[in-house]
């Protein structure tokens, strides 16, 4: 998955086109625990690089989703509210949050491909 | 800790230790001029506790309480009988030292009483949620505006002109301070007012109240629908929970968030508090709710216990996100109300209502009858408007006078407002006897 960027705050974005797709990673997920709920953004909010825009909530936490990158909202995971859980089966697939229309793909040269984010979830033990 | 004051030797041995001869000169430091010569002039010296007690019991004397004199006074606040029990159970050491729990779980027995708080709540409201209580129902008024729009994610809230005066004047004070606007309508005295037309697709929710601050009782499924078709949510008000003993629950109507001041179950006037708020909403709206939230679960070994729940909502966890600053709830008043309900029970509370109504209807008919005095309602719980010949405060101050305490003008609420100068609003509950009534018509007889 060559076009799939990571952030330190653990979300991941798959760009297809000039849409990216967000969602939290399988680490996140592993350290959250069983998710309760999700408040994803509706269509049409701007959203700006480093925002909090979601909030993800678990058992033992809510804890806020960035914008790894600016552009609009183009569509919420509507599953999401009736199967929260999604998020810890299939963090990287069915338990998707939201996709925007990036502004300027540019700004993912910033972020980490997969190897660097493996690289970096290692260092923190 | 024991309070021992200090003895002159123990004072001088404490000078002599610092070396100062006296305690005036500790503040040789301050100028002159920003020390007092002496006594304040016009503030009387110290007294003994005997003669303290006697000063206030002199100060008390000057109030007329509702206990002792004939008393037909609401707005928003409601005297009722609170059986003895109440106070009995209220006063027990585990449930009025208690804090709100903070380490909720190990305190099952509070936990426990707030479920049953919630579970009157909703029932009484027709809602499927209701919180654990908040601080009273003009605070849980502004609390719903807020909700409202966070879920609707607008920020216009349209305030009927039958709302509570400082209901009303809650919601603008939070509404100034946060940035959103509240558009009160005219004063409604008649009770005419229809605000569906009135709402739109930039409005968050529509705040009204039943019975209205007037006493008119209404039904709000219309105004339900029309706030739905626009997007926007109904928030109800009540401030006579009596009042839903023989009213349709606002839940019935449509409504997505009810508040209600809880005072007249269970608790007593107490010069205006404290009290306790009311709070139910729709499930799919609990996210957004203020405030804490008991929910009934079971333990591991599958016995039945209770939990704070959906605690993410709340500012120790979610901090500055959170949905209200709100970290408590008016645990012991929701106690009260709890309690005394109970003992009520389903039949109990309605008979209640019922003689409520019954009451405040002879007393409408009786002041009806007066010359010159016109009923302003088609429909009333336990308080109406009537609109007298002259202005309303004199006469109200004339019969207090009288220690006959007759009724709330309107003026006192809505000032500088000659239209409502002469409307006086008067309340009738269980507690009203003929030995009160007939003083109020014959001093009303005299005064008009």
């Amino acid at each position: 998955m060559a076009d799939t960027k990571y952030t330190q705050e653990h979300e991941w974005i798959r760009v297809e086109g000039d849409v990216g797709t967000i969602g939290i990673t399988q680490y996140a997920q592993e350290q959250l625990g069983d998710v309760v709920f999700v408040d994803v953004p509706q269509s049409g909010r701007k959203v700006t690089k480093g925002e909090a825009c979601a909030v993800v909530e678990s058992v033992k936490a809510a804890s806020d989703i960035y914008a790894p990158a600016t552009g609009e909202v183009v569509e919420a995971n509507a599953g999401l509210a009736d199967s929260p859980g999604d998020v810890n089966a299939e963090p990287m697939g069915k338990g998707w949050f939201f996709k925007i229309k990036l502004l300027d793909k540019g700004e993912l040269s910033g972020l980490m491909d997969e190897a660097a984010y493996n690289a970096f979830v290692k260092t923190l033990g | 800790m024991r309070y021992l004051p200090l003895t002159p030797t123990d004072r001088r041995d404490m000078l002599g230790v610092i070396g100062a001869k006296s305690v005036d000169e500790l503040f040789k430091d301050v100028p002159a001029s920003a020390r007092l010569p002496g006594k304040v002039p016009g503030l009387p010296d110290h007294l003994g506790e005997l003669e303290v007690e006697r000063a206030f019991q002199n100060y008390a004397a000057k109030n007329v309480s509702p206990s002792t004199a004939p008393f037909f006074v609401g707005a928003g606040a409601y005297r009722h009988h609170v059986p003895s029990t109440v106070d009995y159970m209220i006063q027990r050491g585990e449930f009025l030292t208690s804090y709100t729990p903070y380490q909720p779980e190990i305190t099952q027995g509070t936990l426990q009483y707030l479920f049953e708080f919630q579970t009157q709540v909703s029932l009484l409201t027709g809602m499927e949620v209701a919180n654990a209580s908040m601080y009273d129902g003009s605070t849980a008024a502004s609390e719903a505006v807020l909700m409202a729009n966070r879920v609707t994610r607008r920020t216009k809230a349209l305030i009927s002109g039958g709302l509570h005066p400082h209901y009303r004047n809650i919601i603008e004070t939070t509404a100034h301070w946060q940035g959103y606007s509240a558009v009160a309508g005219a004063a409604d005295p008649e009770g005419l007012e229809d605000l569906s037309a009135k709402v739109d697709k930039e409005t968050s929710c529509v705040v009204v109240q039943n019975p209205s601050f007037f006493g008119h009782v209404c039904d709000f499924t219309k105004l339900a629908a029309a706030c739905h078709a626009a997007g926007a949510l109904l928030i109800v008000v009540v401030t006579e929970v009596v009042s839903l003993g023989l009213i349709k629950p606002p839940g019935e109507m449509g409504a997505d968030i009810v508040v209600c001041e809880g005072q007249s179950i269970g608790n007593g006037l107490g010069f205006g508090g404290p009290y306790v708020g009311l709070f139910a909403t729709r499930d799919k709206y609990v996210r957004q709710m203020p405030g804490r939230l008991v929910g009934e679960t079971v333990d591991a070994d599958g016995k039945r216990g209770f939990v704070l729940t959906l605690s993410t909502r709340e500012q120790h966890i979610r901090r500055e996100k959170a949905t209200s600053n709100i970290c408590t709830n008016a645990g012991l008043c929701a106690l009260a109300f709890t309690v005394h309900l109970t003992l009520l029970g389903e039949v109990g509370f309605r008979r209640l209502a019922e003689l409520n109504h019954a009451k405040a209807s002879e007393l409408a008919d009786r002041v009806a009858a007066l010359p010159g005095v016109k009923l302003l309602n088609d429909s009333f719980f336990n308080e109406f408007t009537v609109s007298l010949p002259k202005p309303a405060a004199p006469v109200v101050e004339a019969l207090a006078e009288r220690r006959i305490l007759a009724g709330v003008p309107v003026s006192r609420l809505i000032p500088n407002d000659p239209s409502v100068d002469n409307l006086l609003l008067l309340a009738a509950t269980e507690t009203a006897t003929e030995s009160g009534m007939g003083p109020l018509i014959a001093g009303l007889k005299e005064v008009l």
